[in-house]
């Protein structure tokens, strides 16, 4: 039973704070503060979803929050109303997190330098363009129908909750039944044997970075559309947050292990602290204390029951 | 019972259980003062775990060892370090950054003042060096040592650390064959120095050379202790797997077929020239040499894994270009490496994940896997192979190393390979594991699959090939049929 539990580590942790919390503050299990939880969690899953194929390489991807800037202020410029068809900027916005993915991906298979100081570059070189594309300045009055991508609802669920259901169900689909998903972790768990066994292993490597900048893209539409505003700033540290959800969700920064179910508990877990935080009126301050300490907990715990085995 | 005054350790009634397997079950063992004693035993009978409690890297359930007359209850490596029980691992753990003489007081650097002092140790690190007879300095980098040099600073650092028992662990498993007259001759002179040696080895030659006594231990069990001069070598085997092999090499009958595979002129600058020879189907060609003489690079250039500088591969006639493994795969070709850790398997993964790894893609359609199938290609060619395991979804990386190696030689099966490059194929397996290796690769040629097989062991040479090339330094000095061979034609050639 023990043995069961820990096997759950994370899993059983989220449910007993979810418990805790509930007996606290009455708010919190109802169905309008889970809808504003998972709305609110939307991006950060996208985002960590991406950096879960990447990390499981054993790869990093630093880039995540300027690709989200790059890719908002892309859709916004597009998105001002009767100028085109709200389908136009949220295709330049996935196009472009695309491009910069590829981007990374060519760099780090082609120069072998490592990823962390790759992404890093692109952090900033992103950060950058979007500075440059908006004239360092936020991108208002954009569509009805473009905001609808973050505001609106289907039959009362929230349109981020879709996408995020959608994209969830894509991203653990292909890591768990497709050739790919098979290769993403062989070359994480030991990328000379993986070569060796006939895999193209820098094809992989595009194929996570490239996946990891469309989601970005896709966040990065998202948020815009949720702010109804193009900011050039947004998406700062998200990336952290993002690899944070992936490693509290069990994926190990050494690569070959991980999986999209442990990631989305670990986005859960985040933005549930997060909300639990603030409906007992914790200071934003003290939050961030709360969230490191969850992270270096989870990492400890994993760690432990790694050695249990 | 009352402890020898004459051992230096004693083991008596040493049982420890993982998740209720019994991996030791009332192990006794004993160790003289300036003794060798091998510890023998298949894969899996219990040695490592035996070891890693002597180390202190894990408590026994149960038992007492008694060091010098006194019950040893600690479970820290440090502690039994610092009384005198040092291990020489199979994989080297010095860090290859630092210096020889950093390396051997690594973790010991404040007994020379608090502040590290390079000076002091690089001179007590060189006493050392010199004592043992190797020419070493003890200001270079590790990372620029062979092999059996960071060995021979394992050793060292065992001797700086007073080590009264120091435990080998295939110490010789990496060593050319100079090397290992070389490391003897040191085990000789710590036996006279009165430091006892626990040896482990597979290499039989080993053994009879240098150990005075010899136990064997089998699924766990204590089988049996006796002197080394009075226990041939058919009985040694016999007492290890728990029944008789006369025969260590099966008979090999396959049919001869067509030329399937050849090479010409081969070379890439530096590590072989001019490599030419063909393979028909069915035939094992052994390739022999010393180590550094090319065979691995000849193996990693036909495989696609290292460029080839010019030469030409031939197969079936047509010219071929491989670039990548996954050229050499599509084109029939298999590569078991030498080194399995990091060419061979991802740990973990399971079984079946690595078994399927090189066909992947024709269990698949359109992206997705088609699990089923590949559960039952898998499945079948685990019976096949004999591979021990709970079921295929265990991890690899929990495997014994004879059954990773089957795992390793699954998946090339799995490509339908016409041409199989083995390198090394039975280092580091017990003897039960090597028969039946060597069964397959009959199966292999009776299937009509070409067979190169690159190993350093003569007899197996011998015993498996049809034909057999010989390189040294980069050049292929022989091409000796199975009847003319001999284990002394072979090194003739190999030194040349």
């Amino acid at each position: 039973m023990l043995n069961r539990l820990r096997q759950y580590g994370i899993f059983v942790v989220f449910i007993i704070i979810c418990l805790i919390l509930s007996f606290i503050s009455p708010q919190f299990l109802t169905v309008s503060n889970w809808t504003i939880i998972i709305t609110q969690a939307s991006i950060n899953a996208l985002l960590a979803f991406g950096v879960t194929f990447v990390i499981i390489t054993g790869g990093i991807d630093l880039s995540l929050g300027s690709m989200v800037a790059v890719t908002g202020v892309t859709a916004a410029m597009l998105a001002h109303p009767d100028t085109f068809p709200v389908a136009l900027p949220i295709f330049a916005g996935l196009l472009a997190g695309l491009l910069m993915g590829v981007f990374n991906g060519f760099i780090i298979t082609k120069s072998k330098i490592a990823p962390f100081i790759v992404t890093l570059g692109t952090m900033t070189i992103g950060r950058g363009l979007a500075l440059i594309l908006s004239k360092g300045r936020p991108i208002s009055n954009l569509s009805d129908s473009f905001n609808f991508i973050g505001g609106g609802e289907v039959l009362g669920i929230p349109f981020p909750i879709i996408v995020l259901i959608i994209i969830f169900t894509i991203c653990s689909i292909t890591l768990k039944k497709t050739l790919l998903g098979r290769y993403i972790y062989a070359v994480g768990g030991n990328e000379q044997a993986a070569r060796a066994s006939g895999i193209n292993v820098n094809q992989v490597k595009m194929a996570v970075y490239s996946i990891s900048g469309l989601l970005a893209g896709l966040a990065g539409v998202l948020l815009t559309s949720r702010i109804t505003t193009g900011q050039p700033n947004a998406g700062a540290g998200f990336e952290l947050d993002a690899i944070a959800a992936a490693v509290i969700g069990g994926t190990s920064t050494s690569g070959g292990t991980g999986t999209m179910t442990g990631t989305l508990v670990g986005v859960l877990l985040i933005g549930v602290i997060n909300n639990g935080l603030d409906l007992l009126n914790v200071t934003s301050y003290y939050q961030q204390v709360v969230m490191g300490i969850i992270i270096i907990g989870a990492v400890v715990l994993d760690s432990w029951n790694q050695k249990k085995d | 019972m009352p402890s020898n005054p004459q051992n230096i350790l004693q083991v008596q009634n040493l049982s420890k259980s993982f998740l209720g397997v019994k991996a030791l079950d009332n192990i006794q063992f004993d160790l003289r003062k300036g003794e060798v004693h091998a510890l023998m035993g298949e894969n899996g009978a219990g040695k490592s775990t035996f070891m890693k409690i002597l180390m202190g890297l894990l408590k026994p359930d149960s038992g007492e060892i008694i060091f010098e007359g006194e019950i040893l209850k600690s479970n820290s490596v440090h502690e039994n370090l610092r009384k005198g029980i040092s291990m020489i691992h199979q994989e080297i753990l010095v860090v290859p950054e630092l210096t020889v003489a950093q390396n051997i007081f690594l973790g010991r650097e404040t007994n020379y003042r608090s502040w590290l002092n390079d000076k002091a140790i690089n001179q007590k690190a060189q006493e050392i060096l010199d004592l043992i007879g190797v020419k070493i300095n003890a200001q270079t980098k590790i990372k620029n040592l062979s092999i059996a040099e960071k060995q021979m600073v394992e050793i060292s650092k065992a001797i700086s650390n007073n080590a009264k028992v120091i435990i080998m662990d295939e110490p010789t498993s990496a060593l050319t064959d100079n090397e290992v007259t070389m490391l003897l001759k040191i085990i000789k002179d710590l036996k006279a120095k009165g430091v006892a040696i626990i040896y482990i080895s597979h290499k039989m030659d080993e053994i009879y050379e240098i150990t005075d006594r010899i136990t064997v231990l089998r699924d766990g069990q204590y089988i049996a202790t006796k002197n080394t001069n009075e226990l041939d070598k058919n009985a040694l085997i016999a007492l290890m797997v728990g029944r008789e092999i006369n025969d260590l090499f099966p008979v090999n009958n396959s049919k001869k077929g067509e030329r399937i595979f050849s090479v010409e002129n081969l070379s890439t600058k530096g590590k072989f020239e001019n490599i030419n020879f063909e393979i028909k189907a069915g035939e094992v060609l052994g390739i022999a040499g010393l180590m550094g003489a090319g065979r691995t690079e000849i193996a990693r250039a036909i495989f696609g894994l290292d460029k080839y500088d010019s030469g030409e591969i031939i197969l079936k006639g047509n010219k071929v270009e491989i670039k990548s493994p996954e050229d050499a795969i599509r084109n029939g070709i298999g590569y078991v490496s030498e080194d399995r850790k990091a060419l061979g398997f991802i740990p973990a993964l399971s079984i079946k994940d690595n078994i399927s790894l090189s066909s992947l893609a024709n269990f698949s359609k359109a992206w997705f896997v088609n699990s089923s199938h590949e559960h039952e290609a898998a499945t079948q060619l685990s019976k096949d192979l004999k591979i021990k395991s709970t079921s295929i979804n265990q991890k690899v990386m929990t495997l014994s190393g004879g059954n990773q190696q089957k795992v390793v030689i699954g998946k090339v099966l799995l490509t339908s390979p016409t041409l199989v490059i083995l390198d090394e194929p039975t280092r580091g397996i017990d003897i039960g594991a090597k028969f039946e290796i060597y069964k397959l690769i009959n199966q292999l040629t009776d299937k009509g699959i070409a067979v190169i097989m690159i190993s350093s062991e003569l007899p197996e040479i011998l015993g498996m090939s049809d034909r057999i090339m010989v390189l040294s330094k980069g050049k292929q000095t022989a091409l000796l049929s199975k009847h003319e061979a001999t284990q002394e034609k072979i090194m003739q050639y190999a030194v040349n």
